[in-house]
C-alpha cells in the first residue's frame, strides 16, 4: 500500500489541462450569473426569483431543465444497448461522448430540479415517505439512482488517469451497471411523459395520450443520435476530433426507424381517440402540432433514408431539427398544451432564463474540461492504453 | 361513514360570513382588498384563503333578464384525489373516516404536481414565502388538534356560520339523497349534482340553478377517477423492470458469446 500514492495527493499532482479561449470566458461569465441567481433564489424563494403563479406552478425550470434536459440526455442510455448490450463494436468512438453528455446532462437536471422544489432542504423526503402511487415517485427515484449509476460508470473513465488501483474494480462492475443504467432511463423516460396522465382534462387532446409515456419514451430514444450529430459536430470543430460520416450515418438510420414508428403510433393514436381532425383545425394548438410533427418527425426522416445523411451538413441538419423538435415537444406539452385550461399568464423571469442558462454553460465547460484530461473522444478499445 | 357539504347555490346570498369564519379559524392573515367585476373578492383563492365566494352575474336569455349568483369555492375533498395520488412524499393524505384531504407540510417537497393533479385547481401556494407550502382547506379536519372541528364533531367552521342554510353539513349519502329530492321537487334546478360522480365523486356536493361552469367547474370532467390513470401506468412498472433487464441481459451475453466465437474462427471482426 505504502507504495501507492494517496488518492488526493494522485488528483492533485495530476496536471489538469483547461485552454481559455473566448468562448469559454463567455461561458464562464454566464455560468457565475447563474450561480448568482441560484443563490438569491434559495435565500429568498420562488416568489422573487421566478414569474411563477397559482396558475402555472411549472414553468421554464420544468420544462426545459428537466423535462427536455432528461430527453436530450437520453442519448447515454440508446448508446449503451446499441454498443454495450448488442456490441456494435462500430459505434465505439461515439460511446463515451455520449455517455458524458448523458452524465452530465442528469446532474444539471438534478440541479434544475432542486431550483424548482419550494422545501429544497426537504429534498430527500420520498426515499423515505413512499409516495408509491406518483408517477413522480417513479421519476424521482429513477432519476437519483440511474445518476448514481452514471457517476459510477463514469469511474472506470476517471481511474484511467487518477485512482488508477481502483480501475479494474470499475472495469468489472461496468456489465451490470450498465444493464441497471438502462433500465431506469427505459422507465423514467416514459413516466416523465405519464406525468401527465392525470391531467386528462387540462392537457390539450392532440398532446394527452393513453400512450403519453411511450411517446416520451421513444422519442428520447431517437433523439440520442440527434444530439450525437449536433454534439461531434461542435466537439469536432474545438477539439479537430470527427467521427467517421458512417458510424454517424449508421446510428441516424437506427433513429429513423423510430421515427416512423413514432410517427405511425402517433397517426394511430389520433384518429383511434377520434381527435385526427384537432391538426388542421388552424389555431394554435394544431399548428404547433403540425410544425413539432413536421420539422422534428417527418423531414428528418426524409433526411436519415436519403443521400443527405452521407453528408456532415446532412447530419448536423438531422441533429439540429430532431432536437429542435424534441424540445418543441417537451414545450408543447409544459405550455402550449396547458394554457387553454389553465389560463392566466406565465412568462419566465430574467432570473428563470439566467439559472438555465448557467445551468447549460455549467455543463459545456464541464464537458470542454473532462474532454481534454480525460480519454473521451480518443480511446482505443483494443489496446486499454492506460493514457492517451 | 365520509361526511359532505351540500351547497345549493340557488340559497347563497353572497354575504361570504362562511370566507371570514374560515379565515378566523385558520388563524389565515387578512389582505387588501382585490376584486373581480367589483363583486368577488379575493379574485381568486391563494395561499392565504382556502374559500372564496365568488359573485356572478348570470344571464336569463328565456325572460331577457339577469340574476346574481353566488356560490363559494373550496376545495372539493374528492373519495379518489389525484392531488394524494400525485404527490410523492404523502403530504396529501385522505382520511378515511371523515373523507377530508388533509395536506402534511413537514412531508411536503414543494414540488407542486398537486395543482397540476387537482381536476377542481385547489391547491394554491404560498408564493411570497421563502420556504412556501401548499395551501387548501382542510374541512376543518386536523389530526393534531389545533384547528380541527370534524374530529370533536363539530360543523366546519364555514358550514357553521352559513345564515342561509346554503350550506348543509352531513352524510355524504345522505346529503346526496336530499339534493336530488330538492332537484326532483323543484323544477328550476339543473338535473345535475356537481361532485355525485365528477373525478370518481366529491365529498363537497353542489346543486345550482345556473350552470356550474359559471363559477369554474371545468365542463370536461370525466366520471373516472384520476388516480386510475396514473396507476394503469405504473402497474407495468416492475414487468417492464425485471422483463427488460432479462432481456438485457440475455443480449447481452448472446452477442459477446457471438462476439468471441467469430474471433476464434479468426474471423475479422471489428470490435
Amino acid at each position: 500500500m505504502s507504495a501507492n500514492k494517496g488518492l488526493l495527493k494522485e488528483i492533485a499532482e495530476y496536471k489538469w489541462r483547461f485552454t481559455m479561449t473566448t468562448t469559454r470566458k463567455i461561458l464562464l461569465m454566464l455560468a457565475g450569473l447563474g450561480v448568482a441567481c441560484m443563490i438569491f433564489r434559495l435565500a429568498t424563494g420562488l416568489g422573487m426569483a421566478t414569474n411563477l403563479n397559482d396558475k402555472w406552478p411549472w414553468g421554464l425550470w420544468i420544462g426545459l431543465d428537466v423535462l427536455t434536459g432528461v430527453a436530450l440526455a437520453g442519448g447515454g442510455y440508446g448508446t449503451a444497448i446499441i454498443v454495450h448490450v448488442l456490441h456494435r463494436g462500430k459505434y465505439h468512438p461515439i460511446a463515451r461522448s455520449a455517455m458524458l453528455t448523458s452524465l452530465l446532462g442528469y446532474l444539471l437536471v438534478m440541479a434544475g430540479l432542486f431550483m424548482d422544489i419550494g422545501q429544497w432542504f426537504n429534498f430527500w423526503r420520498p426515499f423515505v415517505s413512499w409516495g408509491h402511487t406518483s408517477v413522480l415517485f417513479e421519476v424521482f427515484w429513477c432519476v437519483s439512482c440511474y445518476t448514481t449509476v452514471q457517476v459510477l460508470e463514469f469511474g472506470e473513465i476517471l481511474t484511467e488517469k487518477v485512482g488508477t488501483k481502483y480501475h479494474n474494480a470499475f472495469k468489472k462492475a461496468l456489465p451490470v451497471l450498465m444493464i441497471v443504467g438502462i433500465v431506469f432511463p427505459t422507465l423514467h423516460q416514459s413516466s416523465l411523459g405519464a406525468l401527465y396522465l392525470i391531467m386528462v382534462d387540462k392537457l390539450y387532446p392532440l398532446w394527452w395520450s393513453p400512450y403519453l409515456g411511450l411517446f416520451f419514451l421513444i422519442s428520447s430514444f431517437f433523439v440520442g443520435p440527434a444530439m450525437i450529430c449536433v454534439e461531434t459536430g461542435l466537439a469536432g470543430r474545438a477539439f479537430k476530433h470527427e467521427v467517421p460520416i458512417h458510424v454517424l450515418r449508421g446510428l441516424v438510420r437506427i433513429s429513423g426507424v423510430f421515427m416512423v414508428l413514432y410517427l405511425a403510433l402517433k397517426i394511430y393514436d389520433l384518429s383511434n381517440r377520434g381527435v385526427f381532425n384537432l391538426v388542421f383545425k388552424g389555431n394554435l394548438e394544431g399548428n404547433m402540432f403540425v410544425l413539432e410533427l413536421l420539422l422534428g418527425v417527418i423531414i428528418p426522416i426524409i433526411i436519415a433514408f436519403s443521400s443527405m445523411s452521407s453528408t456532415r451538413k446532412g447530419l448536423i441538419t438531422f441533429g439540429v431539427l430532431v432536437s429542435g423538435g424534441l424540445i418543441l415537444n417537451r414545450m408543447n406539452v409544459v405550455f402550449t398544451g396547458m394554457s387553454a385550461s389553465l389560463g392566466g399568464w406565465y412568462f419566465p423571469s430574467i432570473m428563470e432564463w439566467a439559472v438555465s442558462i448557467g445551468l447549460i454553460s455549467i455543463g459545456v465547460l464541464a464537458y470542454c474540461f473532462i474532454a481534454e484530461n480525460f480519454n473521451i473522444l480518443d480511446h482505443d478499445e483494443h489496446h486499454h492504453k492506460a493514457t492517451a | 361513514m365520509a361526511k359532505g357539504v351540500l351547497v345549493d347555490i340557488t340559497r347563497c346570498m353572497g354575504c361570504k360570513a362562511c370566507q371570514v369564519a374560515c379565515k378566523q379559524w385558520n388563524d389565515l392573515p387578512s389582505s387588501n382588498p382585490e376584486f373581480k367585476d367589483g363583486l368577488t373578492s379575493p379574485p381568486e383563492m391563494d395561499g392565504y384563503n382556502y374559500t372564496t365566494v365568488f359573485i356572478e352575474v348570470v344571464e336569463d336569455k328565456k325572460n331577457n333578464d339577469y340574476t346574481i349568483r353566488s356560490a363559494k369555492r373550496q376545495c372539493m375533498h374528492c373519495e379518489h384525489p389525484a392531488c394524494a395520488s400525485a404527490c410523492f412524499a404523502k403530504a396529501l393524505q385522505r382520511d378515511p373516516k371523515t373523507g377530508a384531504v388533509v395536506y402534511y407540510p413537514h412531508l411536503c417537497v414543494g414540488c407542486r404536481y398537486c395543482m397540476l393533479a387537482c381536476p377542481f385547481d385547489i391547491p394554491k401556494y404560498e408564493w411570497d414565502k421563502q420556504f412556501p407550502l401548499v395551501a387548501k382547506c382542510q374541512f376543518c379536519f386536523d389530526p393534531k388538534g389545533k384547528y380541527d372541528r370534524l374530529g370533536y364533531g363539530l360543523k366546519p367552521a364555514c358550514v357553521d356560520t352559513c345564515p342561509t342554510g346554503a350550506l348543509k353539513f352531513g352524510e355524504r349519502d345522505e346529503l346526496l339523497k336530499e339534493a336530488w329530492q330538492r332537484i326532483n321537487s323543484d323544477p328550476k334546478y339543473i338535473k345535475h349534482v356537481m361532485g355525485e360522480k365528477e373525478a370518481g365523486g366529491t365529498a363537497w356536493l353542489y346543486i345550482s340553478d345556473v350552470p356550474f361552469t359559471t363559477f369554474g367547474f371545468r365542463p370536461n370532467l370525466g366520471t373516472q377517477p384520476l388516480p386510475e390513470y396514473s396507476h394503469n401506468f405504473l402497474k407495468w412498472t416492475p414487468i417492464i423492470a425485471v422483463g427488460w433487464g432479462t432481456l438485457l441481459t440475455v443480449l447481452y451475453h448472446y452477442t459477446k458469446r457471438r462476439q468471441k466465437v467469430a474471433s476464434e474462427s479468426n474471423k475479422d471482426v471489428h470490435m
